[in-house]
């Protein structure tokens, strides 16, 4: 069990596929709108519960309950051994090759 | 009592223009000329900001006055592939340096601003950019809340890591952020935020959106005139939804800088589909792209607003794509050697400078009029390694090969690092083409005249 003001993370269907702008391409037409907002839980509730949340402006909201206490996960990535190719070639250009 | 509104989607389309008229506190058709046009200096002129008042509100807000560069090791790279006496001096401007971390910035504040003397409560954008950002620290500081509507995430939940970074950094400053999945009815949601919250649209099309930017017009022209005596023959500016481009071009302009050729600069993102869920996570750039920059070129009114104030073809001389690799290569190379370690998309008016500046002689001067903030999900290293999960190759070679969404193409030397020409007649072309079985009045070819930067004959040869 959650317990009521924890913060989470909601996802909610703003629009499924048939309620859709005709506007779209396939591939996006054929998928739900979707919607994810943070908030405090207002009730006590368990994972994928349909509940309501109260968000940092004050404004109530309701979905599906996905992720308690949401983290921000984005960071520099895997290593990308291209970019020291990059900056080998940079290097060369302007010093030379005999820059070590 | 409580009134349920009807909320589908068609029924908050069909309340769009009441909405908008509450939200923007501007009554646009205040504007409206007879035939196809408007008013569109009245609608600059309008709102009781004049130069003084801006630049007060900005240096309050720690917005503007940024620092300018030459950046002397980069043009000496350029002039490694330029004929004898080419290679222009490249200045940059450094608007990481705004409160916010980009010149979105200088627009925010006067939204905010506008936003603080009519008594709104509150703010919201619609932005995955750098814009909601700004808005986001500006609010904060005028005490108002603020939402922030950004389209985030694939149908697989997977999001652009450069969109993830500006959720946090909007929520570092307070702001509310709505994240959602692909598609353009963003801008129903957004529609229906307005209604429910009663707070101010801080459109980034507004006139007060564009407004802000003059001010960096004017800072380039008078900084680079004290400098060596002369205002600058190009400026090259990242261009998307337009502003950037129109604002600075109206700065330029203002301040006397009459002469210096306005450079359009965008990513070139040909063949993945903006409103795709399975192009969405292929595209390395959020935006500064061509599939933001040539639709809102050649028809601005698509925006979130009646009657956008960026109007980009009434002040180019040229539009020029890069590829991505190029862009990338560019953003390590301005760390390298500059020791300036700034954000990827912001440096895509760098990347063309570097390629133009070779076209140019020697005592010649480009500005490149931006750059933004670096931080994890928004650098090249988690860009390249998200790409390289999405299946995208990596690859060095020509940039011109590239194929976005398919692979990313280094140059194999900086001699590989070029533009590529948009032709800009072919953009007012494509304006035009919805009024072709008009019958248009000598009052709505003036019009067109000046939309498009061109004499009325021109106007009538282009249609």
């Amino acid at each position: 069990m959650i317990d009521k003001g924890t913060y989470v993370r909601i996802r909610k269907i703003l629009l499924n596929p048939n309620e859709r702008s005709d506007n779209l391409p396939k591939e996006t037409k054929q998928v739900p709108y979707k919607m994810w907002v943070k908030g405090y839980l207002l009730k006590e509730a368990d994972l994928f519960d349909l509940v309501s949340i109260k968000t940092i402006t004050g404004r109530t909201e309701s979905g599906i309950l996905k992720e308690v206490e949401p983290p921000y996960k984005h960071n520099y990535g895997d290593f990308v051994p291209e970019l020291l190719k990059v900056t080998n070639i940079i290097l060369s250009d302007v010093y030379g090759d005999n820059n070590e | 009592m409580v009134i349920t509104m009807n909320n589908t989607y068609s029924a908050v389309m069909d309340r769009r223009n009441e909405i908008m008229k509450k939200s923007v506190g501007i009554d646009y058709n205040n504007y409206e000329q007879d035939g196809i046009g408007f008013n569109y200096e009245l609608m600059m002129n309008s709102h009781g900001y004049d130069i003084e008042k801006i630049k007060k509100i900005q240096n309050e807000n720690m917005v503007g006055s940024t620092p300018l560069v030459e950046l002397k090791n980069l043009t000496k790279y350029a002039r490694k592939y330029a004929k004898k006496g080419y290679g222009a001096r490249i200045f940059l401007k450094d608007e990481a340096a705004n409160i916010s971390g980009s010149f979105k910035a200088r627009r925010a504040v006067l939204a905010v601003d506008k936003a603080k003397e009519q008594g709104y409560k509150g703010v919201i954008a619609a932005t995955s950019g750098n814009y909601g950002a700004a808005v986001a620290a500006l609010a904060a500081k005028a005490g108002l809340k603020c939402i922030i509507v950004q389209e985030t995430f694939d149908s697989m939940n997977i999001s652009q890591p450069e969109i993830a970074e500006k959720a946090r950094k909007c929520e570092a400053f307070g702001a509310e952020v709505i994240q959602l999945s692909v598609g353009p009815e963003l801008f129903y949601m957004f529609l229906k935020l307005l209604e429910e919250t009663e707070y101010f649209n801080a459109s980034l099309y507004s006139p007060y959106g564009i407004m802000g930017i003059e001010t960096l017009g004017r800072e380039i022209a008078s900084e680079i005139y004290e400098k060596v005596g002369k205002f600058p023959e190009a400026v090259v500016i990242t261009n998307a939804g337009g502003g950037n481009l129109t604002g600075t071009a109206r700065g330029l302009r203002d301040f006397g800088a009459t002469e210096t050729k306005i450079i359009a600069a965008s990513v070139n993102l040909y063949g993945l589909h903006m409103a795709s869920d399975i192009d969405f996570n292929k595209k390395s750039f959020t935006t500064g792209h061509t599939g933001f920059g040539i639709p809102f070129a050649t028809y601005p009114d698509r925006s979130d607003v009646p009657r956008s104030a960026a109007r980009p073809l009434r002040y180019m001389d040229r539009y020029v794509m890069l590829n991505q690799g190029s862009v990338f290569f560019m953003t390590q190379a301005l760390a390298l050697l500059e020791g300036m370690e700034r954000g990827p998309t912001g440096n895509i008016s760098l990347a063309a400078a570097f390629s133009i500046s070779q076209e140019m002689k020697e005592d010649e001067i480009i500005v490149v009029q931006e750059t933004e903030y670096t931080g994890a999900g928004k650098h090249l290293l988690p860009q390249i390694a998200f790409a390289k999960r999405n299946r995208v190759e990596i690859e060095f070679g020509n940039p011109l090969d590239e194929n976005p969404g398919k692979n990313i193409v280094f140059p194999i030397d900086g001699s590989y690092l070029k533009h590529e020409e948009i032709s800009v007649d072919g953009l007012r072309k494509t304006y035009l083409k919805r009024f072709k079985d008009f019958n248009l009045t000598k009052n709505d070819y003036k019009f067109l005249s000046e939309e498009l930067g061109v004499e009325i004959n021109k106007v009538k040869e282009l249609i």
